[in-house]
């Protein structure tokens, strides 16, 4: 279910304060982060933002696009490589 | 002959049930419309007059989305979701389940036929 209107965005603080920083100096740097729970919001965009992964962070070119996703939607948390079998190419996709 | 936004509505059925026929609008939403624009809903579409028709494709065309920008909206939705790489539409290109469900068994929808192996194949020998 979608969340109440009333609550606006999500966004961790931590985050928020960094990219507001960012935005005020004009700036571009890579802010890591571990909150894929925040939203994408529209001060993020042109940002690049390093999201954790559980084991790495992923780089995420934020475009206007993808303004209302949560940042975790980006960095994937599981790697599929391919099953065995003839016809597939021999594994490691990714 | 009601041709309404490129389809042939059914002549037998109660309008209704006739406007199903077009992409984008099921039983609820036919209701709404011919409550709109002020026709019986179970007159059989043979049965309309001109002007029923009229009114009914200019309540269409006002307030509904149908066929070619229904199915060009959906895909547009679908393709942004490709271009962003979100979890979503990474989904969408694999032809997995978007939303969650389970893939190891079912999920024979977004995948498709089986698709068997040698082993699959096996008949039942005495």
């Amino acid at each position: 279910m979608a969340r109440s209107l009333k609550k606006g965005f999500f966004i961790d603080d931590h985050l928020m304060e960094k990219v507001d920083a960012m935005n005020q100096r004009g700036e571009k740097r890579v802010i890591k982060t571990w909150s894929r729970r925040s939203t994408v919001v529209p001060e993020m965009v042109g940002h690049t933002i390093a999201v954790h992964n559980g084991m790495k962070f992923i780089p995420v070119y934020v475009s206007e696009n993808m303004v209302g996703h949560k940042l975790g939607e980006f960095a994937m948390t599981r790697t599929f490589r391919s099953h065995s079998g003839k016809k597939e190419k021999g594994g490691r996709a990714r | 002959m009601a041709r309404i936004s490129g389809v042939d509505l059914p002549q037998q059925k109660q309008v209704w049930i006739g406007l199903t026929y077009i992409y984008g609008i099921g039983r609820t939403i036919a209701k709404r419309i011919l409550a709109k624009a002020d026709v019986a809903e179970i007159t059989k579409v043979k049965d309309l007059t001109e002007d029923e028709v009229r009114r009914i494709r200019k309540v269409i065309q006002d307030e509904v989305q149908v066929e070619g920008d229904l199915r060009k909206e959906r895909s547009q939705n679908i393709k942004r979701l490709m271009e962003i790489g979100c979890y979503r539409g990474v989904r969408h290109r694999k032809g997995l389940p978007v939303r969650g469900q389970r893939t190891h068994t079912n999920a024979r929808t977004r995948k498709g036929p089986k698709r068997m192996s040698v082993a699959g194949k096996k008949k039942v020998r005495k």
